[in-house]
């Protein structure tokens, strides 16, 4: 059921906003076993539910009204509490909304709570959340992937009509392809960051997690666009993506990625269902063809030297004093910052916080920090370079299925590499997205992913719409 | 690349964090992995290769240079741990020196 399809049942009165989020809420309560909400805006949504059908009612409702949407716990809402899943934020209440959000309340979407994800979206599994794992839908025994794991996990379980996420490594995508959802990662500047708790700022962005392209497309159309209060926002025209979607006849010109394919960790039924895949885009007139891309080992090294970076100096602003959690030993201003963010943050936080304080830290910064700049360069114009020729790169989302809980906790380089796919996308700042494909023989799901050309989401959405018509 | 606890002890100070005993031998064994994982990099030849720094398009973006109050004194404290009605409470940061 797409955000029309509710619409139009609003419209003919077999249903309403009111009714629609009190199933949510009960759904909400039934699968409280998921923990996938860390907070539920019970009060909030059901005021917003009222209110909305009303304006339906005289025609004045905007473009997501019927949508119920639920938000990643790294993404502010004037006057309710975000955490990033973390110990250090603990009772924080934003004081204002984000970018995002406000675009969302225009257009008349419920915001029925924020979502667990893996502690300031450091991770691929949801273990790393201060508030304990979520479990995947599908599998209760597996994880739902990282780091919007809450997202996709509830959207999978209809705890809510869509999700928004955020994606610096794959953390859209990867949960959405191990919990049969479709998860999108805009060009970055595409979506503003205003009033996102930041992770990697040159890496970050805000997307839609939904179980339709035409959800998707609509989403973005609204979340999309520039913004006075991030520089880095895109002035460019937003499209009208949802209008955009038909291209049914369009051959297009594919390429798939062959390292990729013949990587060593890719599980094989999961290339079984590329290939079949890639076969039935041939056959329906498209030009698929094989791409070489040398670069797939340096990927996740570059992204991990990049992005632990910026974390380091993203959350030195965690210092106890201003707001979030002070610990009780604090007989000096040293001793208040490092017991504060000791107790504060958690392992795999900290472990990232003291890779990225030694690549930038002197002696080091040339030989790992400027050497990784210098490989995303290299990484960013051969992936232009394919998309000069190619419309689109296929290739898979996650080299196999959903973990099983507590598998890879203790390994984070194995942790690591969940994302081997997911981070050349973020690496080169271009759209790209994960569509179910298939179900694999121990029952559970994968996506496919596509990568599209910078600022193409037009194209990106119409196309994954023809390959996935639910 | 090895990392051994003096380095730990340097970057943990810079990082305002702190390892005890047990954890401090994770983090030295961690980082250690993850640097020779990351390593790899040095394969690539990125002579006359220009650091990739920006990642948007857009340039000069500025704004007007008005002022405007984003938030009340109220607010601003509303997170604070420890407050009084008018300021946060930090610790004693200059302490008595008996020398002086």
């Amino acid at each position: 059921m797409t955000i029309a399809d509710v619409q139009a049942a609003i419209n003919s009165g077999s249903s309403s906003c009111v009714t629609i989020v009190d199933r949510y809420l009960k759904e909400i309560a039934k699968q409280s076993h998921l923990n996938t909400f860390l907070e539920v805006f019970e009060v909030d949504a059901k005021v917003q539910a009222k209110e909305i059908d009303q304006k339906m009612q005289n025609g004045s409702a905007g473009k997501l009204a019927g949508c119920v949407i639920a938000i990643k716990d790294n993404i502010c809402y004037k006057d309710h509490r975000v955490s990033a899943s973390s110990k250090i934020l603990e009772g924080f209440e934003s004081l204002y909304s984000s970018t995002v959000v406000d675009h969302l309340l225009k257009e008349d979407a419920i915001i029925i709570g924020r979502l667990n994800c893996d502690e300031f979206a450091m991770g691929s599994s949801n273990e790393n959340s201060a508030f304990g794992n979520v479990l995947n839908p599908i599998n209760n025994e597996n994880v739902p992937g990282g780091s919007s794991g809450g997202a996709a996990a509830a959207v999978k379980a209809g705890l809510c009509h869509a999700a928004l996420g955020t994606d610096t490594g794959g953390s859209i995508r990867q949960p959405a392809s191990l919990c049969d959802v479709v998860g999108f990662k805009p060009t970055y500047g595409r979506v503003s960051r205003h009033g996102i708790i930041a992770y990697a700022s040159s890496f970050d962005q805000v997307g839609p997690i939904t179980t339709s392209v035409e959800d998707t497309a609509l989403i973005m159309e609204v979340i999309a666009g520039k913004d006075g209060w991030d520089s880095t926002a895109s002035s460019r025209e937003v499209p009208k993506y949802s209008k955009l979607l038909e291209s049914a006849g369009t051959s297009r010109k594919i390429g798939y990625l062959t390292d990729c394919l013949e990587a060593t960790g890719l599980d094989t039924e999961i290339k079984e269902g590329l290939m079949g895949q890639i076969k039935s885009l041939k056959d329906a007139g498209h030009q698929v063809e094989p791409v070489g891309f040398p670069y797939l080992e340096y990927l996740v090294p570059a992204y991990y030297v990049l992005t632990t970076a910026e974390a380091s100096s993203n959350l030195a602003r965690y210092d106890g004093i201003h707001y979030g959690y002070r610990s009780g030993h604090n007989d000096s201003l040293d001793t208040t910052y490092k017991a504060s963010r000791t107790e504060g943050f958690g392992t795999e936080v900290k472990r990232r916080i003291m890779l990225g304080t030694f690549v930038l830290s002197a002696g080091y910064f040339d030989a790992y920090y400027s050497k990784a700049q210098k490989v995303r360069r290299i990484i960013q114009d051969e992936t232009t370079k394919i998309l000069n020729q190619y419309e689109f790169i296929l290739l898979p989302t996650t080299p196999r299925t959903a973990p099983a809980i507590g598998e890879n906790v203790n390994d984070p380089i194995a942790m690591y590499l969940e994302d081997i796919f997911t981070v050349q996308a973020n690496l080169a700042g271009l759209p790209a997205i994960s569509l179910p494909l298939g179900k694999h023989s121990n029952g559970l799901p994968f996506g496919i992913q596509l990568i599209g050309n910078k600022f193409e989401e037009a194209a990106l959405l119409s196309f994954s719409k023809e390959i996935y018509q639910n | 690349m090895k990392i051994d606890n003096s380095t730990v002890d340097k970057l943990a100070d810079l990082a305002k964090l702190e390892f005890d005993a047990e954890s401090k031998k994770e983090i030295v064994k961690d980082l250690s992995r993850v640097l020779d994982f990351v390593g790899k990099l040095n394969e690539l030849d990125t002579e006359n290769v220009e650091p990739l720094v920006y990642m948007t398009d857009e340039t000069n973006v500025l704004r007007k240079d008005e002022v405007v109050q984003e938030i009340t004194q109220q607010d601003a404290l509303r997170n604070a741990p420890k407050k009084d009605s008018d300021y946060i409470i930090v610790p004693k940061v200059l302490q008595s020196n008996p020398e002086v």
